[in-house]
């Protein structure tokens, strides 16, 4: 699209802008609509009087998961020329926010994922972010819960609790802490008509989750998938199952007809634990020949002062809104989709 | 020939998938959140016409079909083959085989323009266009009067294929008929 044009002659205006596909990718009545429910959510948390916060699209470290890919800018700073982040998720900096005693916080911050753009994904989009110190995670699904009410105008219908195992034991009949590595690459290889010899236990579980159980969640109601694998638990603390002291993540995840709208964590405070899975995340990047990512170390000395104990959820706002519209896709409630930005 | 990655795959890109030239029809991502990333993919074997539904690990590549769709013009049939021309003004000719003609056999008719799938220079496909203009070789008497008021008959066009058609309809008429669905349309 970024023609070099010298000249605007008219006739080159006429012949060239005709086919060009200016519109947005929402209707004007949608945008309206996008801008009540946003003042729903911001409604939403001034009654329970959490605060609303801006924090950097751009920052000196990124996300290091190795399933998120960051993009990075070469940026003129005081400092000189900088390599910046744009942030894939605001919560490094929400984070020093509760370490320096905001209390809690929301945010509805513009994040950005390499790659990402589909059906239900925007390389850019909003995500509805906040934290709840003090608050257990359970409290916290409630709450989630509630958001996704007031943001619908109408009741989702019951919220259930489903455990990760116990989902693949009803959807898939195995048992993803236990079943043999071989199995689950079988079991993925075949389900998705692919070859999984080299994939890793998450890789296939993410495969069998995607394909096999969640088009199934949320179909009558809110379901919360909790007490994943300890593998998965990114910036969530763990816990023991229940079951036969397995050791599993103190994360949720919210979806709604087979969307997945938000993921929760009992967030982890301890520096070290933090710091061993920066280095653990950028290990896993060296070997899948992905690039290193700066550590956060503004983040672990926030951790190392001490962040209130507490739990904090990433809620899709984009998602929801298209299901509170009735919209076929996240394109259809954002101004200028990726395709077309 | 070139390799296309995931995230290039859109509606209509041809690339191989297991010996056979593909047409893409859908590419959805999934991705959990913090998991790996898929791409569902809905492929169209322009060989069979099945779709098949494959995942993909997002980034994983696909080499590409060397596939051309060009408009050609029915020429003969010499008992064996069927003869098109490219309407581009070179007069190149192609030999197509039944199994590549299929159910377009039942619709051509000389000097029309259909759309011809080349694979490696290759036809194996020839597709009729929406609407086609075919005179009644064969049909019971039309019925005086009777002008748009229900009933149906067969009638067997100059192409070969059988069409469902008003009463009033006489031998010798040139019909609009519908390929998709081989229904009849209008009087031409």
């Amino acid at each position: 699209m970024a023609t070099l044009i010298k000249a605007w002659p008219s006739s080159f205006l006429e012949k060239n802008t005709m086919s060009i596909d200016w519109r947005p990718t929402a209707t004007i009545e949608t945008l309206r609509d996008r801008a009540r429910l946003l003042a729903e959510v911001r409604a939403f948390f001034a009654r329970r009087g959490v605060l609303e916060v801006e924090t950097p699209v751009l920052g000196h470290a990124g996300s290091t998961e190795v399933n998120l890919a960051s993009l990075s800018v070469a940026a003129t700073t005081p400092a000189g020329g900088e390599r910046l982040w744009l942030q894939t998720s605001p919560e490094f900096h929400m984070k020093r926010l509760l370490a320096a005693g905001s209390g809690p916080i929301f945010q509805l911050a513009r994040s950005v994922r390499d790659g990402e753009v589909g059906r239900r994904h925007n390389l850019e989009f909003t995500m509805l972010e906040w934290y709840r110190p003090g608050l257990e995670l359970d409290a916290l699904i409630e709450e989630s819960a509630a958001l996704v009410h007031a943001v619908l105008g109408r009741d989702p219908g019951p919220l259930r609790r489903r455990r990760y195992r116990a989902l693949f034991r009803e959807h898939l009949a195995i048992d993803p802490f236990t079943a043999p590595l071989g199995e689950l690459r079988r079991r993925a290889g075949e389900v998705g008509g692919l070859d999984m010899a080299d994939s890793d236990r998450d890789g296939c579980l993410d495969l069998l989750m995607s394909l096999e159980i969640e088009p199934h969640l949320g179909r009558s109601g809110l379901d919360v998938v909790v007490d994943y694998p300890a593998s998965q638990a990114a910036l969530a603390r763990h816990h023991r199952d229940p079951e036969d002291g397995a050791r599993v993540a103190s994360r949720f995840e919210l979806y709604l007809q087979g969307l997945e709208l938000a993921n929760g964590y009992d967030e982890l405070t301890d520096a070290e634990e933090q710091a061993a899975r920066f280095v653990a995340d950028n290990a896993a990047r060296q070997i899948a020949g992905l690039p290193e990512v700066n550590v956060d170390t503004r983040l672990l000395a926030a951790l190392a002062h001490g962040m209130p104990e507490g739990s904090g959820v990433a809620l899709g706002i984009d998602r929801l809104i298209q299901l509170a519209l009735g919209k076929q896709s996240v394109a259809e409630v954002m101004a200028f989709a990726t395709p077309r930005c | 020939m070139a390799n296309y990655s995931t995230n290039e795959f859109k509606g209509g890109l041809k690339v191989m998938l297991d010996g056979d030239p593909c047409s893409i029809v859908e590419n959805e991502l999934v991705k959990p959140g913090k998991g790996q990333a898929f791409n569902r993919v809905k492929l169209r074997n322009l060989m069979t016409g099945r779709v098949w539904e494959r995942t993909f690990k997002s980034g994983d590549s696909l080499e590409a079909a060397d596939v051309l769709e060009l408009e050609m013009e029915y020429l003969y049939n010499d008992g064996d083959m069927w003869y098109f021309m490219k309407t581009d003004g070179s007069f190149e000719q192609y030999a197509v085989e039944k199994k590549a003609l299929g159910d377009t056999e039942k619709w051509l008719k000389e000097q029309v323009p259909y759309t011809v799938t080349l694979w490696n220079d290759n036809v194996i496909n020839v597709s009729p266009p929406n609407f086609i203009e075919l005179e009644v070789t064969e049909t019971d008497p039309g019925l005086k009067g009777d002008t748009a008021q229900g009933g149906s008959k067969p009638a067997v066009l100059s192409s070969g294929a059988v069409v469902k058609v008003p009463l009033f309809i006489e031998e010798g008429e040139v019909l609009k008929v519908d390929t998709r669905t081989g229904e009849y349309v209008s009087r031409a």
